[in-house]
């Protein structure tokens, strides 16, 4: 039952105070900062990330914890502006994925070769330092059903390429565009798969185990690889650069807190393949809570002191989805309330930039389709690319996210402000402007009333669409409901995903409830007679 | 004529446009025309769609600018005035009346004279009402919508005089009403304006509701004045082709309902 509670409450931007009670009493070192450790949205990242932020706690430096950053553009980009110190990174990645360098195949098939170019480019380049590399590798696992394998005959990826028109692919959709990913397989071992379908990393393995599909890319540390009795295939090519693990900081974070570098470095090599594929499986597989694996393995290398123990670890039995909603009524109502002041201070910053805008265009229509018609462009962007856009210029968090959403909502709420004060009853505009009423008289009196539903309706549908993107906000670390989703999403956990999805689908039906409400009440006099009776408006026109 | 009529009464003034042209991009909509309405007279423009009336009627009230000649309303240069300040002393009517649909008639009727700042503006909208046969005490506190076609033009002709004007602009005022409606606003419409004494003009393009309100006809054609005179004038002496053509066809249309 403890498995996701303590992920949820230190996922969630908690007072870092709360962080510092936990550590021990070690007296805290000179320092004006917290460390603010990230990761990447999959299960093990998860892990090392709580790992290095308790590391650094029992040394008694301060910490932020930023799990589940985008991807690797989104958490390198943080990193490399600086918006966070630290998060753990694989070195094939890295390579491929940020560098996009090609090393000749005797420097790929040695790790220690691969290691040591990939740390002097980011030094030069990117000002990031590589920490020695943490003891294992985590490399792509092509992986197939055993039932499969004897079927086909599967063993190598050579082989996996010859039955290739015969198998359908279910791969991430990372993998599907990376040059270390399907281009790459396809280049190197001619693999064409009859076909392939995008899965999200959380439902892979349950859609090889089902038939779905016939081979998904794996993580060669993944615990759920040995759940499900795969067959990991021979990369007979040597395809796959090395992807040893290691902590990613800054150069300047060793500069201003090298105390954090210091704890940091105490991981190097103390983490094999077995010992990660243990825990990813404790984790992944036994739905063991994360603060309490990574607290148990930190103690067991020795790392930090047996003073604390983990209460929390007997009741592993599964209550029931209300019940284990109940459990975290607390940190849902925090989380609901975030996402709830992400939704509302876009949409507001929206409103008072589109509605004036919208009323300019008016007055301007030359300018009104095309200024319209870019805001409408911005409706394309993927929220994820455009949040990932947001990093370089204002880094990791609240900010982008803010901004992110506010640019969403733009377009909805100048549509509707702009085509509902031109479409006003034009001959109540124009009998008006005849009978000597100035412009703004004709606005405030005649248009801006006729057209608040319209108005309105922008706004509606701004609210709730903003309520649906800033789930996604918590792929920059900005908080919110998408935290258990995004988390739920990566460590394969349906509960945790609907914990974060049904609160923010709740929340766009009370939204847009709401909002409905707003839009009887600013209607035109003469169609919201049915709530307002004839109160107003009785003694003629208002004073002038 | 009832009291209220009285303290409606207000100085007619003339309205004089003296060798106006207008072209709305390539079309000349307006070619050298002079037209002139004596204080306290009714003038009707008639033509076809296209024949530049209304835009002639808009000169007035400067919701047209003509880009040469002189446009005068009582015997000032209409430019001599800020736009707003010299519609608030015209009264108009469009043919959809153009009611404001959010505000209760009596508001909509007190509209010109509460921009005006007249201290009894809602005591002004009364009035008006009463004279067009909309009494406040019934029809004051319905929205537009609430009224029938016909009323809403009462209502709009209400709010055209609400405000006392020395002159009352009216474009197609019943042209989209049925023929029994439009008959009683006509009827109306007459009584009132020679009561009020108010100077008209008075765009249609209904030969036979001009010879009903108006003193004199002007039949225009492609910009230009065929012909201005009275109705009678226009009848026993046509001064061109088309004006007789144009009495010919409305004749021809009454003649269709005789037995």
């Amino acid at each position: 039952m403890m498995r996701v509670t303590r992920v949820l409450v230190l996922m969630s931007l908690m007072p870092a105070a709360y962080v510092s009670a936990q550590s021990p009493g070690v007296p805290p070192a000179p320092q004006n900062r917290p460390v603010i450790v990230a990761s990447k949205p999959f299960g093990e990242s998860y892990l090392l990330c709580e790992m290095f932020a308790q590391l650094l706690e029992s040394r008694g430096l301060r910490v932020e914890r930023r799990p589940g950053l985008g991807a690797t553009e989104i958490a390198f980009g943080a990193l490399r502006r600086g918006a966070i110190d630290a998060y753990p990174e694989y070195t094939g990645t890295g390579l491929i994925a940020i560098l996009h360098d090609s090393l000749s195949d005797s420097v790929l098939a040695d790790p220690r070769a691969v290691f040591a170019h990939v740390a002097r480019r980011f030094a030069d380049e990117y000002r990031v330092r590589w920490l020695p590399p943490l003891g294992f590798q985590n490399t792509y696992a092509i992986a197939v059903t055993r039932a499969t394998a004897s079927k086909y005959r599967l063993r190598t990826l050579s082989d996996l390429a010859r039955e290739g028109p015969y198998l359908t692919a279910g791969f991430t959709a990372d993998f599907i565009g990376r040059s270390d990913g399907l281009v790459g397989l396809s280049r190197v071992y001619g693999l064409h798969p009859r076909a392939v379908r995008p899965l999200a990393p959380a439902v892979k393995y349950q859609a090889l185990a089902s038939g779905a599909v016939d081979v998904i890319d794996g993580y060669s540390t993944d615990g759920l690889l040995a759940r499900y009795d795969l067959v990991t295939l021979v990369d007979d090519r040597h395809f796959f650069p090395p992807y040893e693990a290691a902590a990613l900081v800054t150069e300047k974070l060793g500069m201003e807190i090298p105390a954090a570098i210091d704890a940091l470095t105490l991981l190097s090599g103390r983490l094999d393949e077995s010992t990660m594929r243990q825990l990813n499986r404790r984790v992944e597989v036994d739905g063991e809570d994360i603060t309490v694996v990574a607290a148990s393995e930190l103690r067991a290398l020795g790392l930090v002191g047996g003073g604390r123990t983990t209460a929390k670890v007997e009741g592993s039995t599964r209550p029931g989805f209300i019940r284990y909603l109940w459990d975290r009524r607390t940190n849902l109502a925090e989380l609901t309330l975030r996402h709830l002041l992400l939704v509302g201070l876009a949409l507001l910053a929206a409103v008072l930039v589109a509605v004036p805008f919208g009323l300019f265009l008016e007055r301007t229509r030359h300018l009104a389709e095309p200024a319209i018609g870019a805001l409408g462009v911005l409706q394309t962007i993927p929220s994820i690319a455009l949040l990932a856009f947001m990093i370089p210029l204002l880094g990791v968090g609240v900010t982008p996210a803010l901004v992110a959403l506010w640019l969403y909502a733009l377009y909805p709420i100048g549509r509707g402000t702009y085509t509902g004060v031109r479409d006003a009853d034009p001959d109540a505009v124009s009998a008006a402007e005849a009978l000597g009423t100035t412009p703004v008289q004709r606005l405030l009196w005649v248009r801006l009333p006729l057209a608040a539903p319209v108005i309105m309706a922008g706004i509606r549908t701004a609210a709730v669409i903003t309520v649906g993107a800033a789930t996604l906000a918590a792929f920059i670390g900005a908080g919110g409901l998408g935290e258990p989703i995004v988390a739920g999403l990566a460590l394969a956990d349906t509960r945790m995903i609907l914990s974060g999805a049904l609160p923010a689908a709740a929340l766009a039906l009370l939204v847009d409830g709401v909002l409905a409400l707003v839009e009887r009440l600013v209607a035109p006099a003469h169609r919201r007679e049915g709530i307002w009776r004839k109160h107003d408006l009785q003694a003629g026109p208002r004073p002038a | 004529m009832s009291p209220a009529a009285i303290t409606l009464k207000s100085m007619p003034i003339s309205l004089a446009a003296r060798n106006v042209t207008h072209r709305f991009g390539n079309v000349v909509a307006l070619d050298d025309v002079s037209v002139e309405v004596p204080a306290g007279r009714a003038v009707a423009l008639v033509g076809e769609s296209g024949s530049g009336k209304t835009t002639l009627l808009r000169c007035f009230n400067r919701l047209v600018e003509p880009q040469r000649g002189e446009v005068r309303v009582g015997d000032k240069d209409v430019r001599t005035q800020p736009a707003v300040l010299l519609r608030r002393g015209i009264g108009y009517v469009q043919q959809h009346g153009g009611l404001l649909p959010h505000w209760r008639v009596l508001r909509n009727v007190a509209l010109v004279p509460m921009l005006r700042e007249m201290p009894d503006a809602t005591d002004a909208a009364r009035q008006a009402l009463e004279l067009v046969g909309l009494p406040a005490s019934d029809f004051g506190n319905r929205f537009p919508h609430e009224l029938s076609g016909g009323q809403r033009q009462r209502a709009a002709v209400a709010r055209s005089i609400a405000a006392r004007p020395g002159v009352i602009l009216l474009d197609e005022p019943f042209g989209a009403l049925d023929a029994i409606s439009r008959a009683d606003l006509q009827e109306s419409f007459d009584r009132l304006r020679h009561d009020l004494s108010v100077t008209t003009l008075l765009v249609t393009h209904d030969l036979a509701e001009a010879g009903r309100l108006a003193d004199e006809v002007v039949v225009m054609r492609a910009g230009r004045i065929e012909q201005q005179g009275t109705m009678r004038t226009l009848i026993t002496a046509p001064a061109t082709q088309y004006v007789a053509r144009l009495i010919e066809r409305a004749r021809a249309g009454l003649e269709a309902l005789r037995l």
